[in-house]
C-alpha cells in the first residue's frame, strides 16, 4: 500500500542535528523512490491489459502530443543560440563553417536530452505531481489501497511507461528541430548555405553521440516519473502540501538531471 | 466480526487511541461519536489498514488486518466497502466509470455485467440517470451517494463510513442517514459510522461509542446513550439539542 504512516518527529535541537536530518530524509526519500520505481516496473507486463491500456495510451497522448508546442520552440531557439554564439566566435578565425558541427554535437549529446528533460520536468512532473498530490489529500489514493486497486499499476505504471517512451522520441525530436535551428541562422545570419552546414552537421556526428543522448533521455524520463509520483503520493497538509510536492518535483528533478547527465557523460566520453 | 484488542495509537507523543478495546457484531450498526481530534477517523483508519496501532490488534473476523502483509492485506480489505470524507471520487472519471472502477480493476467480469451491476447499486442510492454525468457537476450529497455505490458495488460484508453527512445541509444529512439504514436492513451488512452528528448517531445506530481522551467514555444502544449521565456525553448532548430520543425522532419525522 502507497498510504503510509505520518512522520513525526520533534523539531532538531540545532543546526548540526537539523542538517544531519535532512540528509537521511533526503537517503529516505530516495529509497522510498526507488522502491516505487521498481515497484510500477513491475506492473509493465500489464501494459496492454484491458485494465491499462486506455490509460497508457492517454498518458502516451498527454506527454508526447500535448508537449510538441514547448518542445518545438525549446529546440529550434537552443539550435539558434548555439549557432549564433559560436558562429560568431568562429567567424573571428575563418571557421564560420564549423558550426554544423559544433551544433549537432551539441545537441545530440547534451542540448537535446537536456533541455527536453527540464521542459518536460516542468510540465508533465509538475503535474503528475500536483495531481498526484491532490488525490492523496483527497483521500483518492487511500480510496484506491482499499478498494485493492495499487496506484502503482493504475497510476504511476501508465506514466513511467509515457515517459520511458516519450522521453527518448521527444529527445529526437528536439534534436532534428536544434540541428534546423542552426541552419536558420547559419544561412541568414552567418552566410553559411544549407548544403555546407547540413554536410558539416553530419559528417562528424556519431552514432554513438544519438544513443548516449537517447539514453540520457531515458534516464530522464524515470527520474522524472519517479520525483514526481513519490512527491505526490507523499503529499501532505492540503493545497500547500500540494503546491509543495508540485516546487519540489521541479527542483529536484531538476538538480537530478544535471547530475545524472554529467556522470553518464562521463561514463561514455573518457 | 471486528475486534480491536488494547489498541494504542500514538501520533508523536500524543496518544489518540489509549488501549481501545471493543467489539463490532455481525449485521449491527455501531456509531463512533466524538469531538473532533478525538480519534474517531484514526479508530477508523486503523480499521481498514491505512495505519496500524503501536500496540495492540486489529481482528476483522479470524484475520489480524494489523498485522497481515501484502496479499492477506488486500484480501482483508476485499471485505469492506468504505464511503470516504470526501467520497474521494476520481475526477477524470464520469459517476457511472468511478462506481464500475473496483470492478474492473480487480475482477474478472464482462463489461456489460459490470456496467449492469453499477447501475444496480446507483439506483439503490437513488442515482438512476446520472451515470455520465462528471463529479465536478453533481452536488455533495449526490457525490456521497456515488460513493456509496462505489463502496458497495463489490458487495462488501462490512461498510465504513467515515463522517457521511459532513458539509451535507440537514435535509441531505437525513437522507444519507435514512440510505445508510435501508443498506443495512437490504443488504444485512455489518456497517461501523464515524460521524460527530448526534442526531444520525442515535437514529442509525445499533451502538453508539463516544471517544474521549483516547477511551470510550460510553458505548451502549441509543436510548441508554441518550440517558448516560457521563458529562462528555451529557455536553455533547447539550450541544447538539438533544434531550431525550423524542427530539431525534422528530427530526427524522420533519
Amino acid at each position: 500500500m502507497i498510504t503510509r504512516e505520518p512522520q513525526i518527529v520533534d523539531p532538531p535541537a540545532n543546526t548540526f542535528a537539523a542538517v544531519g536530518r535532512a540528509l537521511i530524509q533526503a537517503w529516505q526519500g530516495a529509497g522510498r523512490g526507488l522502491m516505487m520505481l521498481l515497484g510500477a516496473a513491475a506492473q509493465t507486463p500489464f501494459l496492454f491489459s484491458r485494465k491499462n491500456r486506455a490509460d497508457v495510451m492517454n498518458q502516451l497522448y498527454l506527454v508526447g502530443i500535448k508537449s510538441l508546442g514547448v518542445v518545438t520552440v525549446v529546440g529550434l531557439f537552443t539550435g539558434m543560440i548555439l549557432a549564433l554564439q559560436v558562429g560568431l566566435e568562429l567567424r573571428r578565425y575563418g571557421q564560420e563553417n564549423s558550426i554544423g558541427t559544433l551544433v549537432s554535437i551539441s545537441m545530440l549529446r547534451e542540448m537535446g536530452p537536456f533541455m527536453t528533460g527540464l521542459v518536460i520536468a516542468a510540465s508533465v512532473g509538475s503535474a503528475i505531481a500536483a495531481q498526484m498530490g491532490t488525490m492523496t489529500v483527497g483521500e483518492e489514493i487511500a480510496a484506491l489501497d482499499v478498494m485493492g486497486i495499487s496506484p502503482l499499476r493504475y497510476l504511476m505504471m501508465p506514466r513511467l511507461v509515457a515517459l520511458a517512451i516519450m522521453m527518448p522520441l521527444l529527445t529526437v525530436y528536439t534534436n532534428l528541430l536544434g540541428i534546423f535551428g542552426g541552419a536558420i541562422v547559419g544561412a541568414s545570419q552567418l552566410g553559411i548555405s544549407w548544403e555546407a552546414y547540413f554536410d558539416n552537421a553530419f559528417r562528424y556526428a556519431e552514432n554513438k553521440d544519438l544513443y548516449v543522448g537517447l539514453f540520457k533521455s531515458f534516464l530522464f524520463g524515470l527520474i522524472i516519473v519517479t520525483v514526481a509520483c513519490y512527491q505526490g503520493f507523499t503529499a501532505t497538509e492540503g493545497a500547500v502540501g500540494v503546491g509543495r510536492a508540485t516546487r519540489r518535483t521541479v527542483i529536484t528533478s531538476f538538480l537530478l538531471i544535471l547530475v545524472v547527465g554529467y556522470f553518464v557523460t562521463r561514463l561514455f566520453y573518457q | 466480526m471486528i475486534r480491536f484488542e488494547n489498541v494504542t495509537k500514538r501520533f508523536g507523543t500524543h496518544t489518540v487511541l489509549d488501549g481501545i478495546s471493543y467489539d463490532i457484531h455481525h449485521g449491527e450498526t455501531f456509531v463512533i461519536v466524538g469531538r473532533s481530534g478525538s480519534g474517531k477517523s484514526v479508530s477508523l483508519q486503523n480499521m481498514i489498514r491505512l495505519l496500524t496501532p503501536e500496540e495492540g490488534r486489529v481482528w476483522v473476523g479470524d484475520d489480524c488486518i494489523s498485522e497481515a502483509e501484502g496479499a492477506d492485506v488486500t484480501r482483508i480489505l476485499a471485505r469492506f466497502g468504505v464511503l470516504f470524507q470526501s467520497a474521494a471520487l476520481l475526477q477524470w472519471l464520469n459517476v457511472e466509470d468511478n462506481v464500475c472502477l473496483p470492478l474492473r480493476q480487480t475482477q474478472h467480469l464482462p463489461e456489460d455485467d459490470i456496467r449492469a451491476r453499477a447501475a444496480e447499486k446507483l439506483a439503490l442510492v437513488g442515482l438512476e440517470g446520472v451515470g455520465d454525468r462528471m463529479p465536478s457537476d453533481i452536488s455533495g450529497g449526490m457525490r456521497k451517494r456515488v460513493g456509496l455505490a462505489r463502496a458497495i458495488v463489490t458487495q462488501p460484508e462490512i461498510i465504513v463510513y467515515d463522517e457521511p453527512t459532513s458539509g451535507l445541509d440537514p435535509v441531505i444529512s437525513r437522507q444519507i442517514d435514512l440510505l445508510i439504514d435501508n443498506l443495512r436492513q437490504r443488504l444485512g451488512v455489518t456497517s461501523v459510522v464515524v460521524t460527530h452528528d448526534l442526531y444520525s448517531a442515535l437514529k442509525i445506530g445499533s451502538r453508539v461509542a463516544m471517544l474521549h481522551e483516547g477511551r470510550f467514555a460510553v458505548c451502549a444502544p441509543p436510548e441508554e446513550f441518550v440517558a448516560s449521565s457521563h458529562p462528555v456525553v451529557r455536553d455533547f448532548l447539550r450541544a447538539q439539542g438533544i434531550a431525550d430520543m423524542d427530539d431525534v425522532r422528530k427530526a427524522f419525522d420533519t
